[in-house]
């Protein structure tokens, strides 16, 4: 589905940002809207998906965890096998091919894991931009790899202090330098947030995942999935997998949160599962706050997820019942990592574990004969030092 | 009319800059806020604006974005900044403002924050991270409980855009000096003279300049230009001192030159 003029999945989305940035963000719909269409955009850019992130990633019939959960036929989409190791990167080349468009010499984003980091620095180099990425100092710390990786790319990663050191706060620093920046500037977000038109164009970007699936399926399976299985911090590799099936009434969508310690302490970023309606960084959705409109701090073992809002056109999946929004917790998701790596020679990020959890957890409800399609949205290297603290 | 609108038309016919102050409600503590809008007062400010502290404020530099988290941490909350407008209606009839982001209000209830507000004595609602384009709801409330929704104005809005916020914003129109967050500068970017002509020939609205104001000499070039000026983070700089007394002396040291600089004539335009 296509949000209306203003920005809006239904009643979430639109565009709450301070006036100093409207300019740019037109400008940017404008550019948009229009290289959405242009053939040349389109042919360059997936040239660059192609070529330089070893586009299509394959969809990978999962044997042994199939095996072992005795429920349906598990395939996993391997977002993990993009170049820089995740999903990020089909955003960030689309987003910087923009900012050259629109003439912008500066790039900023923010990061959570680092992945979407790495993946802006990556694209930066490419197109000869300078980067500074705002990276929550608690996230510093524990995905300090990426951090190494972004050096080496030639970015400037900048610490963030205020809040809670996570990626709401180095969203918010980044917007503040947008605002100060704005006319050379151009703000790379990674996921499927922000003000209109971040959350269509990031899902459009990052639907190169569900089309893939979709043509992968077809041809091996000869049918579509009954199921699509994702994690959702922000919501971007899950949106890019469900959206390209909106219409395809029959095909479930399962998201799966970060539960934390678990929905019944204050430790968890599952927003829509525990959260209610707010705005935060420029769009209306769903978000973690208190009674007086305060927005809370969150928790979870992966820094990707820890995050107090989502997605807008997420929110609108949820409250029309088109997807369903579940969580499993730290616990759980220490659990499959180690599962899954042992079974299936593949270390998953903990994000993309959230949704291998799942699977895991509830495996049993469904048919034998389901098709269930996971996103496994990045590779776990990252993660080898978090995972071992935990433990 | 409310006592803003009152005050801005007598500030026109008197020939008189207005001195708007900002201070964040709550800071350096809940009981202070009442005591510090009577010392503004008393110091020539002619409007204030209070902010209601939000977790998240990217609008705002490290000045406000400390002096919110720490007014949060000391309690402050939506229905507490109510009470200390009723408070202070009780001695004073400086127009009240409200400066803050949209979620605090969106949870309280936009309705009913507007009717609350209303009847509390509050004059105007500035809400940074809504522009016209996304504040029909807020301006349809402006008109029915009587308080003045402000918008902002910013050397990057492009001309097309100008005239509706000029046409929408209620009261006056906030002048955003720079492109950038809240905090003081040393000077203004030479080209704000420009962007100030251009928009005073577009509207007979009052213009209020704000943003990175922090000391008197910064106003000679633009006063003649605009109907006053708002300084927010110098005023919230100083009332983080310890003693309401250390506060008091040193916000009226700090506005008294500004006050004097504003009363001041000077020629041409």
């Amino acid at each position: 589905m296509n949000p209306n003029k203003k920005g809006y999945f239904g009643k979430f989305g639109g565009r709450f940002v301070p006036e100093t940035l409207m300019n740019a963000i037109e400008e940017l719909t404008d550019t948009y809207f229009r290289m959405r269409k242009d053939k040349k955009f389109n042919q360059k850019l997936s040239g660059y998906l192609k070529d330089f992130v070893g586009r299509p990633t394959p969809l990978y019939f999962a044997q042994n965890f199939t095996n072992l959960l005795k429920g349906p036929k598990i395939y996993f989409k391997r977002e993990d096998l993009c170049h820089t190791g995740s999903h990020k990167i089909n955003n960030t080349i689309g987003q910087v091919l923009l900012a050259k468009e629109i003439g912008k010499t500066r790039i900023i984003a923010e990061t959570g894991a680092g992945q979407h980091g790495v993946a802006t620095a990556t694209a930066a180099a490419l197109f000869g931009l300078k980067c500074e990425v705002y990276m929550g100092e608690e996230d510093i710390k524990r995905q300090s790899v990426n951090v190494e990786r972004m050096k080496l790319l030639g970015t400037k990663v900048v610490p963030v202090s205020s809040g809670t050191k996570t990626l709401k706060d180095a969203i918010n620093e980044a917007m503040r330098d947008w605002v100060a920046n704005v006319e050379d500037t151009f703000y790379v977000i990674g996921s499927a947030i922000g003000p209109h038109p971040y959350p269509l164009m990031v899902r459009n970007f990052q639907s190169v995942i569900g089309k893939e699936v979709r043509k992968q399926l077809l041809s091996v399976e000869g049918r579509l999935p009954d199921c699509l299985v994702a994690c959702v911090g922000g919501g971007s590799n899950s949106i890019g997998l469900f959206s390209t099936f909106y219409n395809d009434k029959k095909v479930k969508f399962i998201g799966v949160e970060a539960g934390g310690f678990g929905l019944n302490t204050p430790k968890h970023s599952s927003t829509l599962g525990a959260g209610s309606v707010g705005i935060l960084h420029g769009t209306k959705t769903y978000i973690l706050q208190d009674k007086h409109g305060q927005i809370l701090p969150t928790h979870s073992i992966s820094a990707g997820l820890d995050y107090p809002g989502v997605g807008p056109e997420h929110s609108f999946y949820k409250e029309s019942g088109r997807a369903q929004y579940v969580s499993v917790t730290d616990k759980e998701v220490l659990k499959a990592f180690h599962l899954f790596s042992e079974i299936e020679g593949i270390i998953p990020a903990l994000e993309s574990t959230h949704a291998i959890a799942y699977m895991m957890k509830n495996a049993k409800k469904f048919k034998k004969s389901d098709v269930v399609v996971v996103g496994l949205s990045g590779r776990g290297d990252k993660d080898s030092g978090i995972v071992e603290e935990n433990e | 009319m409310n006592r803003l609108e009152k005050k801005l038309k007598k500030l026109k016919a008197t020939g008189r800059k207005a001195l708007i102050s900002y201070i964040t409600a709550g800071y350096p503590n809940i009981g202070s806020t009442k005591k510090i809008v009577s010392c503004l007062e008393s110091s020539g400010t002619d409007i204030i604006e209070l902010g209601l502290p939000f977790s998240d404020p990217i609008a705002d530099g490290p000045v406000i974005q400390h002096s919110s988290h720490k007014a949060l941490e000391r309690g402050m909350t939506p229905q507490i900044i109510l009470q200390i407008i009723s408070r202070i209606r009780k001695t004073s009839q400086i127009p009240l403002i409200i400066m803050t982001y949209l979620n605090p209000v969106y949870r309280y209830g936009v309705e009913r924050f507007f009717a609350d507000a209303s009847k509390a004595g509050l004059d105007g609602m500035i809400i940074p991270d809504i522009t016209p384009e996304e504040g029909r709801v807020i301006i349809n409330l402006s008109k029915k409980y009587n308080i003045s929704v402000i918008f902002l104005i910013t050397p990057t809005t492009v001309k097309s855009r100008q005239g509706f916020i000029l046409e929408k914003s209620r009261g006056f129109v906030y002048v955003v000096s720079i492109t950038g967050v809240t905090g003081p500068r040393k000077e203004f970017h030479p080209s704000i003279i420009q962007f100030l002509k251009e928009i005073r020939r577009k509207t007979k609205k009052p213009l209020m300049l704000g943003f990175g104001i922090s000391h008197p000499q910064q106003l000679k070039k633009v006063k003649n230009l605009v109907d006053g000026v708002i300084i927010g983070s110098a005023i919230v700089k100083i009332t983080g001192k310890p003693t309401q007394s250390a506060i008091n002396e040193a916000l009226k040291r700090f506005l008294k030159p500004f006050r004097a600089e504003l009363d001041r004539r000077t020629n041409g335009n």
